[in-house]
């Protein structure tokens, strides 16, 4: 089981510094694909099945697909590609490099004193459910609100302004 | 490791080999009966009523050409018929064909089923947006919406399902309809998973992604040899997958009167609905792309919130 943790948390490592240093903008929403699928795999490895699921399902299955609609409306060309790579010189990339990795020494080091966690047992859909409907059920409430004004605002700004109106 | 068990290698192996088999089959059998609906013959020359027309087509398949186009981003190019073949082929890992043949038995079957199908939508969008085409974009734009849609019906209309069985276990939503098939009190979420099945896996009433009258063939208009061929089967995979799927969960999968054996059972009812959407394709004509878009969201989403909402408000009764 941690043989699986390590390996896909090695993918998500890597997968999400593709993200960042691919200049084709599809490859690079591939990569990110990637990435979540392999935080998926985690979420599963560490007991958590439903939200593995829904990691797979809402972020690499609905949210992305919207992603990759938006790049296929804006129809980035060539142009684009060429400014990326211009931007990911490897000049500019070394002192950001040099902070991060000290940064990751000391997580490391703040962590590596840290009892382990070996998948703990599996809980299951029913476990996650009635807590979300019982003592957790305002913070349910309250991201509904959220959603629904996204929705609303979504509806706003779509809007189709007959030329009878204002 | 060599008997009929869950998980077994050989049952792996056998359902692998039958699904892909099947899949390509199909292609014979949806000519010949679309033939025998329209009064013409089709394919009857190769072989006994010309079922190696199918062996005949995977030759041709094989060899033709397989031409990535140089204006093409090939990554995603060649991704993009591997996507679909994948993600099809894993949902049949949670699958109970019988007591004794399946792959695994997840607790989370059902949503597994439904993050592949969501997963499957980059095939065509990637295969469209590589392809540098105009017609493959617009099929492959049209396909986005279509599907991203379409999943939201089919995830509601199975909730039904769900609350009455109390589990994502497709196995256990089997055994639960030991006294009666889900079909009679969840006849509208039935209706409305077949027809979020049928736009899912764009077959042709819903085919607006290839339609291949108005924007060539769509997506694939620019792939040839076997690509188009995953495509072409991946899209067959789908349809026995979507029968197999209203069969586990309307029909009562294997379950039946015991003079057949429970894979005969399956078969005979997911073989139906298969012949159903061969009928179907022969029956109906596609709708527009906007009528598409405001039926499901203007009458099928409400339609099965709706039926939810009174299963949900009948099972807690009965409590």
């Amino acid at each position: 089981m941690m043989l699986l943790f390590y390996l896909a948390a090695a993918v998500a490592v890597i997968a999400t510094i593709g993200v960042i240093v691919q200049s084709n903008i599809v490859h690079g929403l591939l990569y990110l694909i990637l990435s979540l699928l392999a935080v998926a795999v985690i979420f599963y490895v560490l007991g958590a099945p439903l939200a593995s699921m829904l990691e797979a399902i809402v972020y690499a299955g609905a949210i992305m697909v919207l992603f990759l609609f938006v790049i296929m409306m804006l129809n980035l060309g060539q142009n684009t590609r060429d400014q990326e790579r211009q931007w990911l010189r490897a000049g500019g990339w070394l002192l950001p490099a040099l902070l991060a990795a000290v940064l990751l020494g000391q997580l490391l080091y703040v962590m590596s004193g840290v009892e382990g966690l070996s998948a703990a047992e599996q809980v299951g859909v029913l476990a996650v459910g009635s807590r979300l409907f019982g003592p957790y059920v305002l913070a349910v409430e309250l991201a509904s609100i959220l959603l629904l004004a996204g929705l609303v605002s979504a509806y706003h700004l779509a809007r189709q302004i007959r030329s009878g109106d204002e | 490791m060599f008997a009929f068990a869950v998980g077994s290698g050989l049952s792996i192996a056998s359902i692998l080999l039958a699904v892909i088999v099947l899949a390509a089959m199909l292609i014979w059998v949806e000519r010949r009966l679309l033939g025998f609906w329209q009064e013409r013959l089709g394919p009857n020359r190769v072989g006994w009523f010309g079922i190696f027309q199918v062996v005949a087509d995977m030759i041709k398949i094989f060899t033709k050409e397989d031409w990535v186009p140089p204006f093409a981003d090939r990554l995603s190019f060649v991704l993009a018929p591997a996507i679909i073949m994948v993600v099809v082929l894993m949902s049949f890992a949670v699958i109970p064909f019988t007591p004794e043949i399946g792959v695994i038995d997840s607790n989370i079957g059902v949503l597994f089923v439904l993050a592949m199908a969501s997963l499957g939508a980059y095939s065509v969008m990637l295969g469209g947006l590589s392809s540098n085409n105009k017609y493959a974009l617009l099929g492959s734009l049209r396909a986005a919406a279509q599907m991203v849609s379409y999943e939201v019906f089919m995830g509601i209309s199975l909730l039904g399902v769900i609350v009455l069985a109390g589990s994502f276990n497709l196995r256990e939503i089997v055994e639960s309809q030991a006294d009666g098939w889900y079909i009679v009190p969840q006849c509208i979420g039935f209706l409305i998973f077949l027809i979020a099945g049928v736009a899912e896996s764009h077959r042709l009433p819903f085919d607006i992604p290839e339609a291949e009258q108005e924007i060539c063939a769509g997506y694939h208009t620019e792939y040839s040899g076997m690509k188009f061929g995953m495509f072409f089967v991946g899209e067959y995979l789908g349809l026995v997958l979507i029968s197999s799927l209203i069969t586990v969960l309307f029909f009562g999968g294997w379950l039946g009167p015991s003079f057949l054996p429970p894979i005969v059972w399956f078969a005979l009812k997911a073989g139906f609905f298969i012949a159903f959407f061969i009928l179907m394709r022969a029956a109906l004509p596609r709708p527009r792309y906007d009528q598409l878009m405001s039926y499901g969201w203007l009458f099928l989403l409400p339609l099965s919130l709706l039926n939810l909402l009174i299963t949900g408000v009948a099972v807690l009764n009965t409590l």
